[in-house]
């Protein structure tokens, strides 16, 4: 049991962040036309407004939610607000969010399962991702059930400090783990499947949100490049 | 290096700003552009083109990357044509530019398949047999062939290999040679001049071999009969750049824009040019929106319009204000002047008989052939006189077959139009009349079926004792049209607005067009001409000559343009466009093709004739030879069904049958040499004697049937195939969706065919079929072979559309294990040498060729028909009876001959269309370019024919059209008959010789040549008859000139001695099913109307995902807006549309387009692609031929008469269909038919 905690929480970890970043990477150089976000728009836009747009707020709030939740050292924020205080506020945004996200999510699952030209143009890699994501969706929402039963704060603690010893490469991560519920560990694997996988699906668009467009100026003109040079390629 | 690291550009100057900050420049990477360029860039252009059959002969620019086939582009590099004319490019269509989606398509057909319930038995059988002995023992265990045979079409297909099936196939050939006859294994390929290598691979294998080529362009129904029977030529038509030189252009059931898209631009720069433009359409078609006037007669009514049109012109510009011109011209080129006998009837009446020749009046002075020359009145000595030019002069003596206006002793003429001033007398000449014959379908006008009408007759005393009365061509032929010229007596008409037949008011009730647009149109095209010296022109394409009258449709053309003088003008004409018929080096080609540099004749067939016979669409036959003859002719001599005819003709050696005998000719000749007498002998006694019969005596008894068929560059099961079903029921022994029930069931059944009650299914052994599509043919092969693409192989291609030839080359090598068709027939011919020894060695066999047009053979029967077998004759071979030639085979050897230029072309000469030249030098050239055979053996030393190229080399150089010397040789071929000089032509030219790598470097526009009738030079463009007009060459025809009158006995019977209008028939298809298999919608009855398509050309293209994206994709009708709503059909619905001869479903198009009545689909489209299944066959819909069924027509069928003579693709019984009528029916149930069992055998074949 203690070795499967250390594979899954320890290793397992460092494995899925490793393919992660050099799989983007990969796939950017090489995959280049395969780096977008897959969107079928184009052949069928019926629920897909609310669908979507739902399903992205809630995501990039949980998304944000998370990495400022599990990331920020217990020190820096321990003056400004409890552990309990704190996990009623994850709780709360996080149910909030996830609330609107499953409304996303579950409008484009059955979009994507019963619109005939969405599901025949669409590969069975869309479909997986689409249904990971709402597994871990479901999982995040039912940890809410969970952490209702023990409000002070200290198993959130225990999963920040997995989180933090992870990024920080510190030994002895999968310890804080070992003892949650079944439902964190759950969540916490898919994530790292879903990080995982990432690479090799579709979820890659999240390195390119246009952020640029929000502020660039109206005409952009490339510069003449010389080393256009065509006896080298 | 790293699109990622490229952009971690931190440490670069920051982008420049510009215009307050509105504008910046980047400094970032810009590699990503090159993906956008590299999108348009190449390896290698290569030249080709389409080899489809579409004749716009387009040269493309094929471009390769990576060594695959990227896209094509339209080539613009033609030849310039002349100050004054609009060039020919752009040449191209959208069909053509999205043909590179076949090559790497999932239809593409990769390896050898063979359909597994065969290819089981045979690997079974060849645990233990020799090839040809496992063969024999498949087919001949009745069980074991109709396992396989009722398979075909069902799927399960497996891989093989070539090894095997060349084995297969050269077994299943060698095996029905020695059991049945070499005939009985036959090929089908269509239009040669679309990929002509390709063609003659296939084509010199089944020479070689003994086996048969069936003809196409008569099957396709794309032959007029008319043509020949005019002119005594095939076709010949302008090319589209003289479209620009006319003044009066009319498009005739011809959608130019559609169906000759890269030729269109002709058609509208005419425009530009002052050429006025007429549709006549009975849809609003393409060419009618961009026309001046669109007329839309009723379908099947043109000869009504043509009728009335050839009316006013007559009556106006050769009665009333003639026109000299016009005169001129009839009297010199036409048979007007030429005097016809008026037969006295016992019962009073006056009819028109067969022209008046020369040995009806003791020769006068003519002792060649003096019963094949024709008479004529000469105004300058009002003495009978003897023109030059008839067929009499072109066999048997020199120097007189011309049309200059003298007579044969030299004297100067001026032939007689008229003999209304000189006449003996004005009687009362009878006339029949069709008009009022009853169709449910159409509006017939009542008058009495025989008219009279006065003319003006000599009365002279002939040989035979009698006194006859004559009459001129040009005065019946001016009572037939129902000109009112003074002369008294009934049915002619004073006023246009009279309800004569023959008056635009009469044609009024049939065809709906207002008499006062026919009448203007026809002034206006005979005004036009009349000024212009005949520049007016009629474009006409097949649609009218689908109909089983259309020999009238078609002559009613001909004559309104030979009556304007418009045949042989520059911008003046008949262009009947059909298939890409226009082979340019025919008669290079000819020897590669048929073998004729190693033995001669070959056998070629009818393939109308054939198909009727052999897919037993005969025994459904329910036109009655009643319903179609003259009231004039005397019923008890025309007794039969219609396949009798078609006996009686391949008996009188008018049309070839194969299969020929009733018996294996290599057996004949065994047998005729063991009792020491020669083998035609032998076969003429046997034949009197009754033990020996033609194999169509007998057409269902088993040593008659076909036995293994070719199929290539052809989709016959999914395109061309009238009668469907019946071919998959009887010819193949599959599924089929037949309806009707045969004559057994109480019909009128034939009376010299033997009629077998039970009807046999599954004639053929073995079905091979080479494409590079899985096309509907295709799945219903027992054997498909992996084709090169048009973009994978060297080859020629031409057209009648413009001048020029050019080839298909091979961008890349075929894709996976395709061949191109010269190396896979190279490759049977391989196995069969291979397998021969020992089965079958060199042997001799008996060939028979029917009396052929010019050949001297083409004069064998003057005057009455006579029939041997009743005793009428006496049977005379190539007189009364096909000509008996006794052929030698050398099996072991067949590889060796197919791949190298044999030794008869250096001692016989090479030739064509009667003319003939010596060879020797161009032989000898091709040694030295295609380099001698060094291998030991019957072929050491003769050039090689080893590649596709070298074939294409051959047939090149031996070609007057693309070799100068050769031209001029043939030109002077020709003064010896005409006695004119000709050689100016080509002299020019003399040392210009196209060779294959010229060509691909651009198309070069071709040498003139005595082959065709028109000149290619540089003052005039290709135009048909030209030469007859300008160089005084006859016609070859029995008068030499343009017939308005066919006096042949068979054409007086059936009624069609003049041109006249005549209703469609009755198929007699729909009233048996109507109301019969109820689906609760509404059941309409309409006309079947299948024109060529939009979005392919014929089959191909239309599986094209590109093509299917611009059209609905899938099986479509169209349907008038009046007709869809009283059948509660919507657009887009799913309708069925059947018959007794099958069904069709496909979605409804309701639209304005169509008239009321019609049922239009465009023809093939396959059965492969979103077809449901039939409700009212319980199998999948059909193609548009499942409806349909042959009705051949005895008048086609007339051979040894000069221009009615046969010749391969030239004259024979043509595969009519748009008399068809079908019930139209909205779909309850649309069932896809996915459940269909999958064939068990394909998985338990292991490789």
């Amino acid at each position: 049991m203690n070795s499967l905690n250390t594979l899954l929480f320890q290793i397992f970890p460092y494995v899925t962040l490793a393919i992660f970043v050099i799989g983007c990477w990969a796939r950017f150089d090489h995959g280049a036309y395969t780096w977008r976000s897959g969107s079928s728009q184009l052949l069928s836009d019926k629920g897909l407004r609310v669908g979507s747009n739902c399903f992205h707020i809630g995501v990039i709030a949980i998304l944000c939610g998370h990495f400022v939740g599990l990331l920020t050292p217990h020190s820096l924020y321990v003056h400004l607000i409890s552990s309990g205080q704190k996990q009623l506020l994850a709780m709360v945004a996080g149910g909030v969010f996830g609330g609107i996200c499953l409304v996303g999510i579950l409008l484009l699952t059955l979009r994507r399962l019963n619109q005939p030209r969405v599901r025949a143009s669409g590969s069975g890699r869309d479909t997986a991702v689409l249904l990971l994501l709402f597994a871990q969706l479901l999982l995040g929402l039912a940890s809410i059930f969970v952490s209702a039963g023990h409000m002070d704060g200290a198993q959130m603690e225990k999963l920040a400090e997995w989180a933090q010893h992870i990024v920080t490469f510190r030994p002895g991560a999968a310890a804080y783990i070992a003892d949650a519920h079944w439902i964190y560990k759950a969540h916490v694997f898919l994530g790292l499947v879903l990080v995982l996988i990432t690479p090799f699906t579709r979820l890659v668009h999240i390195w390119s949100i246009p952020l640029g467009y929000l502020n660039r100026p109206y005409q952009i003109v490339r510069r003449r490049q010389a080393a256009l040079d065509y006896a080298k390629r | 290096m790293s699109n990622f690291l490229d952009r971690l550009n931190f440490f670069k100057p920051a982008d420049v700003p510009f215009a307050d900050g509105h504008g910046v420049t980047r400094q970032q990477d810009r590699s990503w552009e090159d993906s956008y360029r590299r999108r348009w860039q190449y390896d290698k252009i290569v030249r080709s083109t389409h080899g489809v059959n579409c004749t716009g002969s387009c040269s493309w620019k094929v471009y390769v990357k990576n060594g695959l086939v990227t896209w094509e582009t339209q080539q613009t590099d033609y030849p310039r044509t002349r100050p004054d004319l609009p060039n020919h490019e752009p040449r191209g269509c959208p069909r053509g530019a999205s043909y590179s989606w076949y090559l790497y398509s999932a239809n593409r057909v990769k390896y050898p398949l063979v359909r597994s319930a065969l290819l089981k038995l045979w690997r079974e059988a060849r645990k233990t047999r020799a090839p040809v002995d496992a063969w024999a023992s498949i087919v001949d265990d009745a069980e074991k062939a109709k396992s396989y045979k009722s398979k075909r079409g069902m799927g399960g297909f497996v891989r093989s290999n070539w090894d095997e099936v060349n084995e297969i196939i050269a077994a299943a050939n060698l095996h029905t040679v020695k059991r049945w006859g070499p005939d009985r294994v036959i090929g089908f390929s269509p239009i040669p001049a679309m990929s002509m290598v390709s063609y003659a691979a296939g084509a010199r294998y089944l020479s070689l071999l003994g086996g048969a080529c069936l003809s196409f362009y008569d099957w396709y129904c794309d032959l007029p009969p008319s043509s020949p029977q005019v002119w005594g030529e095939q076709t010949d038509v302008p090319e589209s750049a003289d479209w620009y030189n006319s003044r009066y252009l009319i498009a005739w059931g011809s959608n130019v824009p559609q169906t000759r898209t890269p030729d269109a631009h002709f058609f509208t720069e005419a425009r530009y040019n002052g050429t006025k433009t007429v549709a006549i359409t009975p849809d609003y078609s393409e060419v009618a929106k961009l026309t001046d006037h669109w007329l839309h007669p009723k379908q099947g009514t043109d000869a009504a319009l043509a009728f009335a049109m050839g009316h006013v012109i007559l009556r106006e510009f050769h009665v009333e204000k003639p026109s000299t011109y016009f005169t001129d011209y009839c009297r010199q080129y036409t048979d007007m002047p030429l005097l016809v006998r008026l037969e006295q009837r016992v019962d009073g009446r006056l009819v028109p008989e067969r022209f008046l020749r020369a040995s009806d009046l003791g020769g006068l002075g003519e002792s060649n052939n003096p019963e094949w020359k024709t008479l004529a009145y000469d105004q300058n000595t009002d003495a009978l006189t003897v023109p030059n030019g008839s067929v009499g002069f072109r066999w048997g003596e020199k120097g007189k077959w011309n049309i200059e206006e003298k007579d044969s002793a030299g004297r100067e003429t001026r032939l007689r139009l008229s003999l209304k001033d000189q006449a003996d007398g004005i009687v009362a000449v009878s006339f029949a009349y069709f008009g009022g014959t009853e169709n449910e379908y159409w509006t017939e006008s009542k008058f009495s079926d025989v008219l009279e009408r006065n003319v003006p007759v000599k009365r002279l005393k002939l040989t035979d004792g009698q006194e006859w009365a004559v009459a001129t061509v040009y005065d019946l032929l001016l009572a037939q049209y129902g000109i009112d010229r003074g002369l008294g007596g009934a049915n002619v008409a004073r006023s246009y607005d009279d309800n004569v037949p023959g008056t635009p008011a009469w044609q009024e009730k049939i065809t709906g067009v207002a008499r006062a647009e026919a009448i203007q149109i026809a002034r206006e095209f005979a005004r036009t001409a009349d000024k212009t010296r005949g520049r007016s022109m009629i474009i006409v394409g097949a649609a009218m000559n689908h109909w089983y009258h259309c020999d009238m449709n078609y002559r009613g053309l001909i004559n309104l343009l030979a009556m304007c003088g418009c045949v042989g003008q520059s911008g003046g004409g008949w262009a009947h466009y059909v298939g890409q018929e226009k082979l340019r080096p025919q008669s290079g080609w000819t020897p590669v093709a048929f073998g004729l540099d190693w033995s001669r004749p070959p056998r070629h067939m009818n393939g109308t004739s054939f198909w009727y016979f052999n897919s037993c669409q005969y025994r459904y036959e329910k036109l009655g030879v009643e319903e179609i003859l003259s009231p004039l002719a005397d019923p008890a001599r025309y007794t039969g069904s219609l396949v009798d005819y078609n006996l009686r003709a391949v008996r009188m050696g008018w049309l070839p049958a194969v299969p020929q005998l009733n018996t294996n000719p290599i057996e004949l000749v065994r047998q005729a040499e063991a009792a020491g007498v020669s083998p035609v002998d032998h076969a003429v006694a046997r034949l009197k004697d009754g033990s020996l019969d033609f194999a169509f005596a007998d057409p269902d008894a088993p040593e008659n049937f076909p036995r293994n068929l070719f199929i290539w560059r052809s989709n016959l099961l999914g395109s061309s195939g009238k009668g469907h079903e019946y071919m998959l029921k009887h010819l193949l022994g599959t599924r089929h969706g037949l309806q009707g029930k045969d004559l057994g069931a109480g019909g009128a059944k034939p009376e010299e065919v033997k009629w077998r009650d039970e009807a046999p299914e599954g004639k053929l052994d073995l079905l091979v079929t080479l494409d590079f599509r899985m096309c509907t043919t295709a799945l219903y092969s027992d054997i498909v072979l992996p084709t090169a693409t048009w973009y994978e192989k060297d080859d020629l291609n031409t057209s009648d559309m413009h001048p020029f030839i050019h080839p298909l080359s091979k961008a890349v090598d075929p894709a996976w294990e395709a061949r191109s068709d010269w190396d896979i027939f190279k490759g049977i011919a391989h196995s069969v040498s291979r397998l021969a020894p020992g089965v079958l060695d060199k042997v001799k066999e008996l060939v028979l060729v029917p009396t052929l047009h010019d050949t001297p053979n083409e004069i064998s029967m003057p005057f009455a028909v006579t029939d041997w077998k009743k005793g009428e004759c006496e049977l005379i071979p190539g007189k009364t009876a096909p000509s008996m030639v006794v052929v030698e085979r050398d099996y072991p050897n067949l590889y060796k001959k197919f791949s190298s230029l044999g030794p008869l072309l250096d001692r016989l000469g090479n030739g064509g269309k009667g003319m003939s030249w010596d060879t020797q030098d161009e032989v000898a050239f091709l040694g030295r370019l295609n380099h001698h055979v060094s291998e030991p053996g019957i072929s050491e030393g003769r050039p090689r024919l080893e590649t596709a190229i070298d074939a294409a080399e051959a047939i090149m150089h031996l070609a007057p059209e693309t070799n100068g010397h050769v031209a001029v040789k043939a030109w002077a071929s020709l003064e010896g008959f005409t006695g004119r000089e000709h050689t100016h032509l080509a002299v020019g030219k003399e040392h210009e010789a196209i060779r294959f790598r010229d060509i691909q470097a651009q198309p070069r526009k071709i040498i003139s040549s005595p082959i065709w009738s028109g000149l290619e030079d540089e003052h005039v463009s290709y135009n048909a008859g030209y030469t007859n007009v300008h160089e005084l060459i006859p016609w070859r025809t029995l008068t030499g000139r343009q017939q308005f009158y066919q006096d042949h006995e068979w054409m007086r019977a059936f009624g069609e001695g003049f041109m006249q209008y005549r209703p469609p028939v009755n198929t007699k298809t729909v009233k048996p099913l109507l109301g019969i298999k109820p689906n609760g919608h509404r059941e309409i009855v309409l006309n079947w109307i299948t024109p060529h398509q939009k979005w392919g050309i014929h089959s191909t293209y239309s599986d094209n995902l590109i093509m299917q994206t611009l059209s609905r994709g899938g099986p479509i009708v169209w349907l008038s807006e009046d007709d869809a709503r009283s059948a509660g059909i919507e657009d887009n619905d799913w309708i069925e549309l059947f018959n007794v001869n099958g069904a069709i479903a496909a979605r409804a198009v309701v639209s304005q387009r169509v008239m009321n009545g019609i049922a239009m689909m465009y023809h093939a489209q396959e059965r492969i692609i979103n077809t449901p299944g039939s409700e009212v066959t319980g199998t999948r819909g059909g193609i548009h031929n499942s409806v349909t069924r042959t009705v051949v027509k005895p008048t086609h069928m007339i051979g040894g008469y000069a221009q009615l003579a046969y010749g391969f693709n030239y004259y024979g019984t043509i595969g009519t269909n748009r008399d068809e009528m079908v019930i139209v029916r909205k779909m309850r149930r649309v069932d896809w038919l996915d459940g269909e069992p999958e064939p068990t055998a394909a998985k338990e074949v292991v490789r």
